[in-house]
């Protein structure tokens, strides 16, 4: 059995209810799926018990119906996992900060709060990325169905809007 | 116990190759703190994806970078073909990846100059810009292109190698290798840059991993990662390279990964052009990628690229996410700035390889210990410097007014 079958098989085996979502797009890609409160124990088994212990990068998803998030997380620069969070709420999306064990997330996260409105607990106060100092509150770029004429409208607007 | 004081360095700067922002709290000479700001570059790239099909994205991620363009192309297309199952022949991923290694060859170069210039010693940099020219000539001559090549189409490359293109391109290899072994030579005996490098800009190797530095920055900090090797793409599962590491821990450690990481390149070319394949260089693509998802890897020469694409059955991507190197690497700037002399600030930053050298345009005085803070324009400062002098009993308030 090849390294990422044995992945897969030990995440389905301590989390049974990833047998569906998990699934291998080639020798060294696996992707699975989980609700919000499944994250912590799920992210925290890939980290110290499979050693997916670098952090390649976090995508934010405005799925319309739903908020997701990715977190790209590789095994001895070799395998990689896809876990992606299903956010709890489409109003009001929350995740919980990644930087007490990845402090490169820090930069990753703000961008989930700049482009998609996705609020992270924990995350200490700091310099935005990437929108501007003078963004017009509520803005949030990369949502679906957000175009750049709403800034028009907005007073002061943005820069070169 | 000297005042003090914090500066913005950036976001434009007369030294600046791309806009950035850093907040330094300065004691003396000393830098307490660094905040940085980043984003003055941000043009929304991967909302405009979403709105143009795959073959306009692939010419606009081409654009995000001006020397690392390839990687970016490369790193997107690699997650088209996955999702739409497209199998590019052997000789477009050999064509692929020696675009890759030239690129890498003249970013290097490009980076050696830039770190000569940023310690003074501009010799170095005129004679690595020149020995650049000889693969910027080559890539025009192989993709129509100095730079943003549009060697690339999903499902292959647009371009064949001829004969004569490989021979030029060997015996390229044999002149940049006997000027890559001088500069080996100065770096790693010229007592000047062995003295000006070391233990500047330190970052540990536990450092180095917990803040998730990437390629030559991390290499130099004996992170032994390399996405051409530990997660192969394009032609180099068939290559056989080493990956090059240091324990320096320092500016000079980043600059033997990268001179010697140039010899590597050469090999890597030479092996690519002894050993390509004859056949076809692309499949044709789909104008509608069927619905999924892709990560794709790609060690560009600051490190490794990252790129996510979603599909949605239809000719335009659902999502796509860029990470860049240089993404990565900054934050361990923050760590590397720590605690050292403001005069090695430019060579520090430069080592991760975004380059740009310092010059104040204005300093915000902030004394710590009340709440006021205030901007210094030229003439307050010109007074203020006077009014100092003038405590050390050297008047300068005579001098005609500039």
């Amino acid at each position: 059995m090849s390294d990422i079958e044995k992945t897969k098989e030990n995440l389905i085996q301590k989390f049974p209810a990833l047998a569906e979502k998990t699934q291998i797009t080639r020798e060294t890609r696996i992707w699975t799926e989980i609700p919000f409160e499944l994250f912590l124990p799920v992210f925290n088994y890939l980290l110290t018990d499979l050693h997916f212990n670098v952090l390649c990068a976090i995508t934010g998803m405005d799925e319309v119906t739903q908020f997701s998030v990715i977190y790209h997380l590789a095994k001895e620069n070799q395998l990689v996992v896809s876990l992606k969070v299903i956010l709890a709420s489409k109003e009001k999306p929350f995740i919980n900060t990644i930087t007490d064990t990845f402090p490169a997330a820090d930069i990753y996260e703000r961008e989930l709060v700049d482009l998609l409105g996705i609020h992270v607990n924990g995350l200490k106060e700091g310099n935005r990325y990437p929108l501007p100092d003078n963004w017009p509150q509520g803005e949030y770029p990369l949502r679906k169905g957000w175009t750049a004429d709403r800034l028009k409208k907005k007073e002061g607007g943005a820069p070169n809007a | 116990m000297p005042k003090k004081v914090r500066i913005p360095v950036g976001p434009q700067h007369p030294a600046l190759k791309e806009p950035v922002s850093f907040s330094l709290e300065l004691s003396g000479e000393r830098i307490l703190e660094a905040t940085i700001r980043l984003g003055y570059n941000h043009r929304g790239i991967e909302k405009a994806c979403e709105e143009r099909s795959y073959i306009q994205d692939l010419y606009l991620l081409e654009r995000i970078c001006g020397i690392c363009s390839h990687s970016h192309s490369t790193c997107f297309v690699q997650a088209v073909e996955e999702i739409a199952k497209l199998e590019v022949p052997k000789r477009g991923l050999y064509i692929r990846t020696l675009i890759a290694e030239l690129e890498r060859v003249h970013s290097h170069l490009l980076w050696l100059g830039v770190a000569g210039h940023e310690i003074g010693f501009d010799t170095l940099l005129m004679f690595t810009w020149n020995d650049r020219e000889i693969v910027m000539d080559l890539l025009a001559e192989t993709t129509g292109n100095r730079v943003n090549y549009g060697i690339n189409s999903i499902g292959g490359v647009r371009r064949d190698i001829t004969d004569e293109q490989i021979k030029k391109i060997m015996k390229a290899m044999d002149t940049l290798e006997e000027r890559t072994k001088y500069y080996i030579k100065i770096a790693t005996e010229e007592t000047t840059i062995i003295q000006r490098l070391s233990g500047v800009g330190v970052l540990s190797h536990d450092d180095a991993v917990k803040l998730g530095a990437v390629g030559p920055t991390a290499r130099a900090s004996s992170v032994d990662r390399d996405v051409r090797r530990d997660d192969p793409y394009a032609a180099y599962g068939e290559i056989k390279f080493k990956v090059i590491t240091d324990n320096h821990n320092d500016v000079y450690g980043r600059t033997i990964v990268r001179v010697l990481e140039l010899m590597e390149s050469y090999n890597i070319i030479r092996q690519l052009l002894q050993n390509i394949p004859a056949g076809p260089i692309a499949v044709k693509a789909p104008r509608k990628i069927p619905a999924g998802e892709a990560l794709s890897r790609y060690e560009a020469p600051r490190g490794e690229d990252v790129h996510y694409v979603k599909s949605n059955g239809t000719e335009n991507p659902e999502r796509v996410k860029v990470r860049a190197p240089t993404l990565a690497n900054i934050q361990a700037v923050a760590h590397m700035l720590k605690d050292r002399y403001l005069a090695d600030m430019p060579i520090i930053i430069a080592a991760i390889d975004p380059c740009f050298s310092c010059t104040d345009r204005a300093i915000t005085v902030k004394d710590l210990g009340q709440k006021s803070e205030g901007l210094m324009q030229w003439g307050d400062l010109r007074k203020y410097s006077i009014e100092w002098y003038k405590g050390k009993g050297i008047d300068f308030s005579n001098l005609k007014k500039i």
